[in-house]
């Protein structure tokens, strides 16, 4: 497949989007409209941060879904129900994962099932690590890392990888090509209107996302003064100058997890298997009609699920993290 | 000890087999399901000092017995842990040689021990689509000593996988060592009528082991290839009492054991 990523990038034309970029200590502070209106135009390449359920930034996804963008490719280390919602809103064409379901405890995805087999979305897999690797070469500027995973296997076939010859070792290894998005969507505890981020507990992929993408597009639970940064700068994770826009979105995360602040919401992706697996792509469509398209904003959706909800998972939390 | 036969499921019994195998004072690279039960289940026996690793870049957690996690990164299967880092970071301590087991299910297994967990059929126009290899292929191909896991069935212990989504000994003899994975590779398939091994030289799967209330026609019969035979089977304890209280105690909503 000649349109498959690993042989698609510009390494000059990907530092060049680094050089051109507007590096000042400058506010960023804008709103989910404008964010997508202006990083992410219909066939972009977006990378989604956090994990399968864990700091999913749902209301940037939401977003997308509403300005009708269409011809997406999206790459996640692990896929989960934001990729079937795009699926139906019908703004994907391509996936780039190793692993794309709901969650071990709903079973395999029946919209991934129908839209692969049927060919209206490409899956491009790769092994957790290899994808890694692929965000990391990208975050290190260069175009490609070596590893010992792939090798053998079909999915070296599949994707075309290279392999080399160790000029030290004499060993085979395989080089995963690098993995530019054009824009990378992260959800974080806090951030500061500047764009540095703080993230607590389980980091993901979301640091090499960052240095990898052209853009960042960061949500946060909060917006936080800068000295917070200033104080206990061994702490953040993403500087400002990697950043592009920073939106304030208490639960931007919701039905995902948010670690040490909100639970998942388990029957909320419960009931959105059930009515896939029930009526398929017209049981996504339903979900989207009810939750993003009636909805003018993500605090709408947010007052949809109600404030009893959202306060159990907050107690939930607290119960499951020690 | 009671003369009267525990009863367990299919999983509980592939929990214990799997758990007996995990050695004390080692790692082990654990998934979601099956594979997390087995691993809690030997810290409470055999192995208190075993070190569980999840790919959300979780090091040594205490899981809450009756809060299992439904996945390996998320917020119940970091509790208590020892560090943190990336998910690329974790997979690197693999290569790096950090990890002693890697546990791994299969949808398909072959002769050679390689792993289908992609496709069904043709993998741009899948007959069948499997959520795909996650951290499997990486397990697979560094992980120091892998034990797969399976219920087994005939359409599932095939002469050839459809798709090599997680590599085991390739297509035998050399060719893993060959293709560039020079270390780890499969150790022991586990299943609900036996253990395999390897055949040193050719390296097809071998029984070795079979369980208490199996037969080796039963293995024969469940498997679409020719299965070397090991020259003296042993012959398997079924899952003890204490093994099986431990293992509800741990999971007492079948979260990580559903089904069979």
């Amino acid at each position: 497949m000649s349109n498959n990523s690993a042989h698609l990038f510009d390494l000059k034309e990907a530092r060049g989007r680094i050089e051109r970029k507007d590096k000042s200590i400058r506010p960023k502070i804008t709103s989910l409209q404008d964010a997508v209106k202006q990083f992410i135009p219909s066939g972009s390449h977006v990378a989604v941060g956090g994990c399968l359920y864990s700091r999913t930034p749902t209301a940037l996804i939401h977003e997308i879904i509403r300005q009708k963008r269409a011809d997406l490719t999206i790459s996640r280390s692990l896929t989960g129900m934001e990729a079937d919602l795009l699926l139906a809103a019908s703004a994907l064409s391509t996936v780039v994962t190793s692993w794309w379901s709901i969650g071990y405890a709903w079973g395999i995805s029946s919209m991934m099932r129908k839209f692969v087999q049927e060919g209206k979305v490409e899956f491009e897999e790769w092994s957790h690590l290899a994808l890694g690797l692929r965000y990391r070469a990208a975050a290190m500027g260069t175009s490609f890392l070596p590893t010992f995973s792939m090798l053998g296997t079909d999915l070296e076939r599949t994707n075309k990888v290279e392999k080399f010859v160790c000029p030290y070792t004499g060993e085979k290894m395989l080089l995963v090509p690098a993995l530019y998005p054009d824009v990378g969507l992260i959800h974080a505890h806090r951030a500061d209107k500047f764009g540095n981020v703080e993230i607590d507990g389980f980091h993901f992929m979301d640091e090499d996302i960052a240095r990898a993408s052209g853009r960042v597009i960061v949500t946060a639970e909060e917006i936080v003064d800068s000295d917070h940064f200033r104080n206990q700068p061994d702490r953040t994770a993403i500087p400002f100058f990697c950043v592009d826009a920073v939106v304030e979105v208490p639960y931007g995360s919701y039905p995902s997890e948010c670690w040490n602040l909100y639970d998942a919401d388990f029957s909320h992706f419960s009931d959105f298997s059930q009515a896939t697996n029930e009526s398929g792509v017209d049981g996504a469509n339903e979900y989207l009609s009810r939750y993003v398209y009636a909805s003018k904003s993500f605090q709408n959706f947010l007052d949809m699920i109600g404030i009893g909800r959202l306060l159990e998972l907050k107690k939930s939390m607290e119960n499951v993290i020690r | 000890m009671s003369s009267a036969k525990a009863s367990y499921t299919k999983a509980e019994l592939l929990a214990v087999m799997t758990s007996r195998l995990l050695e004390d004072k080692k790692t082990v690279f654990v998934g979601i399901g099956l594979p997390m039960a087995a691993a809690l289940l030997a810290q409470l026996t055999r192995s208190p000092a075993l070190s569980i690793i999840f790919e959300g870049g979780i090091i040594a957690p205490e899981l809450k017995h009756g809060e299992m996690p439904l996945s390996t990164n998320e917020v119940r299967a970091g509790r208590r842990a020892m560090a943190f880092c990336d998910i690329t970071d974790i997979f690197l301590y693999q290569q790096r040689g950090y990890i002693d087991y890697g546990l791994l299910g299969a949808a398909q297994i072959d002769q050679y021990g390689n792993i289908n967990t992609s496709v069904i059929g043709d993998f741009h126009k899948p007959k069948v689509r499997f959520p795909g290899s996650g951290g499997a292929n990486d397990i697979a191909s560094s992980s120091t000593r892998v034990l797969v896991t399976l219920i087994h069935e005939k359409r599932r212990f095939v002469e050839k996988v459809d798709f090599v989504t997680s590599p085991g000994y390739l297509t035998g003899n050399n060719s893993r060592i060959d293709s560039g994975l020079i270390f780890g590779g499969p150790f022991k398939v586990i299943t609900d009528l036996g253990i395999m091994g390897f055949d040193q030289k050719s390296k097809r799967l071998k029984v070795e082991a079979i369980q208490s209330d199996a037969t080796i026609e039963q293995i024969r019969d469940n498997t679409a290839f020719e299965l070397l035979i090991a020259d003296t089977l042993e012959i398997i304890e079924a899952p003890t009492k204490d093994e099986l209280e431990i293992l509800r105690k741990i999971d007492p909503e079948k979260v990580m054991l559903r089904g069979n």
